[in-house]
């Protein structure tokens, strides 16, 4: 039997590192001025973030997540709770860095609204741009996140700002597809009605289509900070401050203690925002619910 | 009578195909092919087929046709929601299909509004912001919008629900919101796709006589779709059938009842005793007061006092249907003097779901109770009062 026909043939080669390689390499020397003012405005508005939440007491942060938590569930036992929690954060020493993981989720966060939200409208008017956008987000979703580390850090540089641009791709494809899925399945018959009315295009989006859709968008935007948050420990390896880095630490030194403890605090975030985003959609679907 | 100006909406030959290879298929319904062949060889769907009409100023016109007749899509035709393949409609003697994009918008907002099927209400506004959406989008001021939106709530009589949001609403006053929101823009035509088939029988007969006097107050002109033809001769000052994209009559309910054109429309006009074609499922109401005989007499008696009503159902375990108890009886049982075993009335009337109305018609008249509806396993599913049946005939 030949060779061939066991193992994989050695002389079929497929090299697209190469390439690759290349086109980033092209894009350090040629867009060197471009990255650095991105690098630049990220860094600002990281900054300005950090710089906001820096300002806002423990006691404040605390006092907010009750209310809310309240507003949203009116259970007095689950607001205790989660004030609770974020207390804990605090008492285990990590208050700081938690607040630099918090403007790094923010920051993402706000971008990929930012982007992916008029992206996700784009793609629900037109079926053409849905079946070119689809395997683009499935790629980008699929990808192991630790991949887009290292053409950010090389373009960007190490450090907090090239995570936000990393967790930002990483991220968006769930804000995008909700987005267009969210609009595509708003009722025929209420956006008839609205065309039948004499709505202009854009009023039947901005009227109709976007509020009626608006409890799918914000799911989006919940699984978005959820894959945020599971991004702030694989941007540690560039060189990103906050809780990823205590448990990046804690892995060098073989500290379970400390790396659990920053784990937990990860957890504890995770929990208290996603449930009160989780509680903005349930407001508002109660409202869409036929 | 029929003087041009009298005519508000003309439509001269319309079609509508849906499909890819649309001008072969339109050669071959011109040269007779029939839908089902276009369909196979082609794919195209006809949906309308040469369709003609004209619609008097202030008259009800009523298209009637089952599902897939294509009485849909050429109401859907008349604002432009879909695109006529070929043919021509007039509004006022004006080609609509001629109008550029901001005189289509016009037409929309001024002279034609729509009520829908299943209401097309759109639930993240309230009552108000509903009727207001058409001023809305037509650039009113919203003091303005407001004072006129409430006064059409009141006219459709919700007054006092203005600020409720959608999903507060029953099915009847969902589409009270949608034939508001309809008559807000104060327009010439109102195009109803088949507007009370959501809701159940009851409420439709109210809402067809509700239609009728508004229609009376602000005589607008209606083209209704319907699939019910005793809607279609209680609405229509003219009625049109409509089989398979094409119109097999057209006429006055009277004239059609009295001359069918053919087998078809006959067996449509013979279909118009409602008790025939009512069963008792489309009439049954949830029982208002069911106790579970290990409640006991003391609970029984405080839940036909929550209810206001005089006697409840009794049902075993399995929600099986065991008898009435009477409030007397309930009291006497309270007192000790009888069992509740005992106090509970076996001898009842019962039925299924798919009885037809008109089968019940003689029992229910001299019905003591309401009559009980069960299942094959004896399951009390819900109730049929002497009332639910007559009123179904009227």
């Amino acid at each position: 039997m030949p060779d061939w026909l066991i193992a994989f043939p050695s002389s079929i080669k497929l090299n697209i590192s190469d390439p690759i390689d290349r086109f980033i390499d092209y894009l350090i020397t040629e867009w060197d001025a471009f990255f650095n003012s991105i690098t630049n405005g990220l860094r600002v508005f990281l900054n300005s973030i950090g710089y906001v939440i820096e300002m806002i007491p423990w006691w404040l942060l605390i006092a907010i997540v009750f209310v809310l938590t309240w507003r949203m569930s009116k259970k007095i036992g689950k607001a205790i709770l989660y004030s609770l929690l974020i207390f804990s954060i605090g008492a285990m020493g990590l208050w700081e860095l938690m607040n630099t993981t918090l403007s790094i989720i923010i920051a993402s966060v706000i971008i990929s609204i930012i982007i992916g939200f008029p992206t996700g409208v784009l793609v629900s008017s037109s079926d053409r741009l849905d079946s070119i956008v689809r395997p683009i987000l499935d790629t980008m979703q699929t990808m192991p996140s630790f991949v887009y580390l290292i053409p950010a850090a090389m373009l960007l540089g190490l450090g907090n700002v090239p995570a936000v641009l990393a967790t930002t791709i990483y991220a968006v494809p769930p804000l995008i597809r909700l987005t267009s899925h969210g609009i595509r399945q708003v009722d025929r018959e209420v956006i008839e009605a609205a065309t039948a009315f004499g709505s202009t295009k854009w009023q039947s989006l901005i009227k109709v289509k976007i509020p009626q859709a608006m409890p799918t968008i914000m799911t989006g935007v919940n699984q978005t900070i959820m894959m945020a948050i599971s991004m702030v420990v694989t941007g540690s390896m560039i060189g990103v401050t906050g809780l990823g880095q205590e448990v990046l630490i804690s892995i060098n030194r073989l500290q379970a203690g400390r790396g659990f403890t920053a784990g937990i605090a990860i957890v504890i975030m995770a929990i208290v925002i996603d449930r009160l985003t989780q509680g903005i959609i349930k407001k508002g679907e109660a409202f869409i619910d036929e | 009578m029929n003087n041009k100006n009298n005519i508000i909406l003309e439509v001269k030959n319309l079609s509508k195909l849906f499909g890819k290879n649309k001008v072969p298929a339109f050669e071959m319904i011109k040269n007779g092919s029939d839908k089902r062949e276009v369909a196979k060889k082609l794919g195209v769907t006809v949906a309308v087929n040469d369709v003609s009409f004209q619609v008097e100023r202030g008259k009800i016109f009523v298209l009637i046709g089952l599902s897939g007749s294509g009485k849909s899509t050429v109401v859907r035709c008349l604002n432009l929601l879909q695109k006529p393949t070929s043919g021509d409609i007039l509004f006022e003697g004006k080609s609509i299909l001629s109008f550029d994009k901001k005189e289509l918008l016009e037409y929309r907002r001024y002279k034609v509004s729509m009520v829908f099927q299943s209401f097309g209400l759109m639930s993240h506004r309230n009552v108000l912001e509903n009727v207001a959406y058409g001023l809305e989008v037509r650039g009113t001021k919203k003091a303005e919008r407001g004072n006129r939106a409430r006064e059409i709530i009141k006219l459709v009589g919700l007054e006092g629900w203005e600020d409720k949001s959608i999903s507060q609403l029953s099915g009847g006053m969902r589409q009270r919101v949608g034939i508001a929101r309809a008559l807000a823009n104060d327009p010439e035509i109102l195009l109803m796709d088949e507007p009370f088939s959501a809701l159940d029988p009851l409420v439709r007969s109210d809402m067809q006589f509700e239609l009728l006097s508004l229609q009376k107050k602000l005589n607008k002109t209606v083209v209704f779709i319907t699939h019910d033809i005793n809607e279609a001769f209680k609405l229509g000052d003219m009625v049109a059938i409509m089989k398979d994209g094409k119109i097999i009559q057209m006429d006055t309910p009277e004239n059609m009842a009295a001359n069918p054109a053919n087998e078809y429309v006959e067996n449509f006009i013979n279909s118009v005793d409602k008790g025939q074609i009512y069963s008792v499922k489309h009439i049954m109401q949830t029982p208002s007061c069911m106790i579970r005989i290990k409640d006991g007499a003391n609970n029984a008696l405080k839940q036909m006092r929550d209810n206001s009503v005089s006697s409840a159902y009794v049902v075993g375990e399995n929600l099986e249907l065991i008898g009435i108890l009477t409030i007397d009886d309930a009291m006497r049982v309270r007192t000790g003097e009888i069992s509740i075993q005992d106090a509970i009335i076996r001898d009842i009337l019962t039925t299924n779901e798919d009885t037809l109305v008109s089968d019940l018609l003689s029992v229910a008249a001299s019905a003591k109770y309401p009559i009980a509806v069960v299942d094959e396993d004896n399951c009390l599913k819900g109730i049929v009062s002497k009332a639910a049946v007559l009123s179904s005939l009227v």
